[in-house]
């Protein structure tokens, strides 16, 4: 379009620059600090220079808060997570757009209720559950007397324990239990044309085959962008894993986050801690940047 | 919407869908269940009978005026960090929808704060706010003491809805933008060719389109609110000072589990459950609004 | 190769009835096109041939063997779908293989086969390309050698051409009966493309409402349609209709000035009827106003199609065509007469739109079948 318009064009640059500026200083002032000694960073103002000590102030916090355990574990925990949404939402969401059983409607509710209540909100019995997670199963046979028909026929008290406090499957599983993926899944199996469908059904294959021959593949796109989301939305959980991993060999990164913060005695070493922070949050951000199309359609889509 | 090509094999439908539905049970369904009973009995954590207390749990909670502070505090964070996070999100898509020069760069940077972890964010902003280091401290130099969160339940405030509008408003961008840009651009040439200019359109043809993403993400932001903002609490405050910063969630956590006050949590957890509900019922009307899937 | 034969069905979603009864029998190696306005039921027809619709009522059985509870892969039919349904995440190779690949076929045969069809659709060329890196052409004959690949007893075509432009389609058609000649699969083609039915088919059979209007030769349809609908559905310009009544001298009366001679075999029980008349355009001649016969009619505008023209004209608020072979210039309003041979007239039944035959009666369908 032809429109001449510069003082507005101005101030709109003026004012997404200072957006820009906004969004960038505390990556900037995080960095900065990072660089400096502990007695350069507690100057007031503080220097807008980087210092030298970049290296020093990362091992110490590298040191302090365990990283290198601690990030492995961030890694394999927002993979596992990020792998078992795409995995279990491809599947949940291809029952419920792909086939017609009594109840399916049911199932379908069933499932995207999970999407109002985030574990936050239900964290306390979450986490009794995780301390036996056959618990459940256990109520029922319990409630339904199948456990006293098994104990007066073969004398056996069962009795289900599944301890998953301080296991990666205590981290991990809960996370996986909710619908964001599915609806994303669901949302994109709508899109794909019924053709599709039947040709492959003409072709002689069965809803196995078409699943794993077609609509996988097809789904590349959807599966990099749940993935990208995932993995950032499990590496930046905090209250789950603080709840669940007391025992410091499950801990992941961003948990050891308080092991960073300055003791309130003496000159607080906020260079260590910056640099920690820089370590710990990092990854998804490194992620983001490079899947940046990927996050932002999955997004769009995933909360729709 | 439905699909005219589907299987008929039932068992095959169900067994692709139990992974799922095993999970969501053990971990959503019979937890939030739970969480039901227990607010309306009273138990001994690990252990001990419960004994059915009806609404006892509630009485005694909402005639708490502590459990209320936590109420009012989530609500000014709340709204709060809402109202900061899509009012600079939104200009900032308005204008970077402009396509002026650097766009591109605007476009990817204004979302990076997204994927910043909550609590990594709150240190950094401890750090940043802090009275005695960091950027903030200079006012303090020129006005001593003024600026103070350690001690000063305000600034406390300030400094949690700062920490926490600042990643949100990278959610709110992506969405404003992507909104806008599934705006026609015939209906901007349209407008154009009507004789208006590009800040007028902005008011009379995209804002007014932009109602249902509005809505959308200011329900989303306040649940948001309630849940994301536990790891900015705990790094920067703990709750403190004197409460000021105790939000609601926090609280849960801090009676669940600090407290071990169980029933006390569950109550606390399915008002909580209930805010939410609501807040999502009333998002899912507009959303089926929006979206026409038939 | 084989036979189809179709006995009483029915198709109905929830209470909603698409197709009512239909009765048809196919020969082995016979090409059948279903014609018919879209929402005729005449895809949902097919679509029950191939299995993917089940069958509501009645049977449908494939070289004598009734497949109402078969699964599509287990009828021997092959389709080519309206949008072809490439797979497109895989080559064109792994497209037309694909059946094979489920069937189990090891992996040379596979891949001499597909080469085999490759070359019979003049694909060679593209094996390695995405569908998204071919033209419309090429993807549909991707689609036709993935059907062809099958050797299937049954081909079945869901309006394959429509996505195509003209220059194409006409190439196509032809392709497509040069294919037929060579394997010599039964085959049904639904079309809503009159041309393409009448160049493809031995048979059509022509669907209205969910039922069988007619079934015949193109050149049976054409010349003998069995019903009011077909003969406004088939030919172009449509069929020029027009009601009036038989007076006692057997001649058709429109209005008071405007009287068909219609042929003196009629059946006499017809006098006093009201009746549909039609005439096609082609059949029509344009002489000058107040010539003996003709009837009176002004002219309305003309429609230049280069080879010929259609001449567009006004009978008192009924429009009739006229088609002319020779060039004529007519302004708008030019009084014409239109001369009518009784021996090129159709006519129908108001009430039920049938054909009434000259010789044989009133109420007698024209129906072969």
């Amino acid at each position: 379009m032809v429109e001449r318009t510069p003082i507005f064009n101005a101030i709109c640059q003026f004012i997404l620059l200072v957006g820009l500026i906004v969004a960038l200083l505390p990556f900037a002032i995080v960095i900065i600090a990072s660089t400096h000694d502990i007695r350069a960073v507690n100057i007031v103002p503080m220097p807008l220079t980087p210092g030298s000590h970049f290296l020093d102030n990362v091992r110490e916090a590298w040191h302090r808060a365990d990283l290198g355990h601690k990030l492995f574990n961030s890694i394999l925990f927002a993979t596992a997570v990020a792998f078992g949404k795409v995995a279990l939402s491809s599947m949940a969401a291809f029952a419920i757009v792909y086939f017609r059983f009594p109840g399916r409607s049911i199932l379908f509710w069933a499932i995207f209720l999970t999407l109002m209540l985030p574990l936050e909100v239900r964290i306390v019995p979450t986490y009794a559950v995780a301390a036996n997670a056959l618990a459940p199963f256990q109520a029922i046979l319990n409630v339904t007397g199948i456990n006293w028909l098994i104990h007066a026929v073969s004398g056996i008290e069962v009795n289900l324990q599944w301890g998953l406090l301080n296991s990666y499957p205590g981290l991990i599983l809960p996370m996986v239990a909710t619908a964001t993926g599915t609806f994303l899944y669901r949302q994109f199996y709508l899109t794909v044309p019924d053709e599709l469908a039947e040709a492959s059904k003409m072709d002689g294959s069965g809803p196995i085959r078409f699943f794993w021959d077609i609509l996988l593949p097809l789904s590349r796109p959807n599966m990099i962008a749940l993935f990208t989301i995932m993995f950032v939305w499990a590496w930046n959980q905090y209250l789950w894993p603080l709840l669940v991993t007391t025992d410091p060999s499950f801990g992941i990164a961003v948990t050891q986050l308080k092991t960073l913060i300055p003791s309130e005695f003496g000159l607080p070493d906020w260079n260590v801690a910056m640099a920690g922070t820089l370590v710990i949050m990092a990854p998804p951000l490194i992620l983001v940047i490079f899947m940046q199309r990927w996050f932002v359609r999955g997004l769009i889509s995933t909360e729709k | 919407m439905e699909k005219r090509a589907t299987f008929s094999s039932t068992t095959i439908g169900i067994l692709f869908a139990l992974p799922m539905l095993v999970l969501i049970f053990v971990f959503f369904y019979w937890p939030s269940g739970q969480a039901l009973f227990w607010a309306f009995t009273l138990e001994q954590p690990w252990g001990g009978g419960n004994r059915w207390v009806g609404f006892q749990n509630f009485q005694q909670l909402l005639s708490d005026p502590v459990y209320w502070n936590s109420i009012s505090r989530s609500m000014i964070f709340g709204l709060g960090s809402t109202a900061i996070a899509m009012g600079m999100a939104l200009i900032l898509a308005l204008f970077t929808d402009r396509e002026l020069r650097g766009h591109g760069a605007y476009r990817s940077i204004f979302v990076w704060p997204y994927a910043i972890a909550a609590p990594a964010l709150g240190l950094a902003f401890r750090f940043i706010l802090a009275p005695e280091a960091g950027l903030l401290s200079l006012i303090n130099q020129v006005w001593p003491g003024i600026w103070n969160p350690a001690l000063d339940g305000n600034d406390a405030m300030i400094a949690v809805i700062i920490a926490f509008s600042w990643k949100y408003i990278g959610y709110n961008f992506i969405f404003f933008l992507s909104a806008l840009q599934s705006i026609p651009r015939s209906l901007i040439e349209a407008a154009a060719m009507d004789g208006s200019g590009p800040a007028r359109r902005m008011w009379d043809i995209q804002l007014p389109l932009l109602t249902p993403t509005l809505f959308f993400l200011l329900v989303i932001n306040i649940t948001e609110s309630f849940q994301d903002s536990f790891g900015i609490v705990d790094i920067m405050t703990q709750g403190g000072p004197a409460r000021a910063t105790e939000l609601m969630v926090y609280k849960i956590y801090f009676d669940g589990f600090k407290g071990l006050d169980y029933s006390g949590a569950a109550a606390q957890s399915i008002i909580l459950m209930v805010l939410v509900i609501l807040l999502t019922f009333v998002q899912f009307r507009f959303i089926e609004r929006r979206v026409h899937y038939k | 190769m084989a036979s189809i034969a179709i006995r009483g069905v029915r198709k109905a979603y929830a209470k909603n009835a698409v197709v009512h009864g239909v009765d048809l029998d196919i020969a082995s190696r016979e090409f059948i096109v279903i014609l018919g306005p879209s929402g005729c039921g005449k895809s949902t027809l097919l679509r029950m041939v191939a299995g993917l619709e089940e069958i509501s009522g009645g049977e449908i059985a494939i070289d004598g063997r009734v497949v109402n509870n078969l699964e599509p892969r287990e009828r021997g039919c092959a389709m080519v779908f309206q949008n072809y349904a490439l797979y497109p995440h895989m080559t064109v190779a792994e497209n037309i293989g694909y059946a094979l690949k489920v069937a189990g076929v090891p992996k040379d045969e596979r891949r001499r086969r597909v080469e085999a069809t490759a070359k019979i659709v003049g694909l060679e060329a593209y094996l390695d390309r995405r569908p998204a890196a071919l033209s419309g052409g090429q993807r549909q004959r991707v689609a036709m050698g993935r059907a062809i690949v099958r050797e299937p007893k049954v081909f079945l075509f869901d309006e394959p051409l429509s996505n195509l432009d003209a220059k194409l389609r006409v190439a196509m058609r032809a392709e497509i009966r040069r294919l037929h000649r060579r394997l010599g699969a039964t085959s049904i083609f639904v079309t809503h493309d009159q041309v393409e039915a009448m160049t493809l088919g031995d048979r059509l059979v022509v669907m209205n409402g969910g039922r069988i209007e007619q079934v015949g030769s193109p050149a049976e349809v054409y010349n003998r349609p069995a019903s009011r609908f077909v003969a406004s559905f088939v030919g172009s310009p449509a069929m020029n209709l027009m009601e009036g009544t038989i007076d006692r001298h057997g001649v058709f009366v429109y209005d008071a000035e405007r009287q068909i001679p219609i042929p003196a075999t009629l059946d006499a029980r017809l006098v006093g009827h009201k009746v549909a008349l039609g005439v096609r355009a082609e059949a029509a001649r344009l002489v000058e106003p107040g010539t003996a016969g003709s009837i009176p009619a002004t002219v309305d505008f003309v429609e230049e199609l280069g080879a010929g023209r259609v001449v567009h004209t006004d009978l008192d608020g009924l429009s009739f065509a006229v088609s002319l072979s020779t060039p004529n210039v007519m302004p708008a309003g030019t009084p014409v007469g239109i001369a009518i041979d009784p021996r090129d007239v159709h006519l129908f039944s108001i009430e039920t739109g049938l054909r009434i035959e000259f010789a044989a009666g009133i109420a007698a369908p024209a129906n072969s079948n």
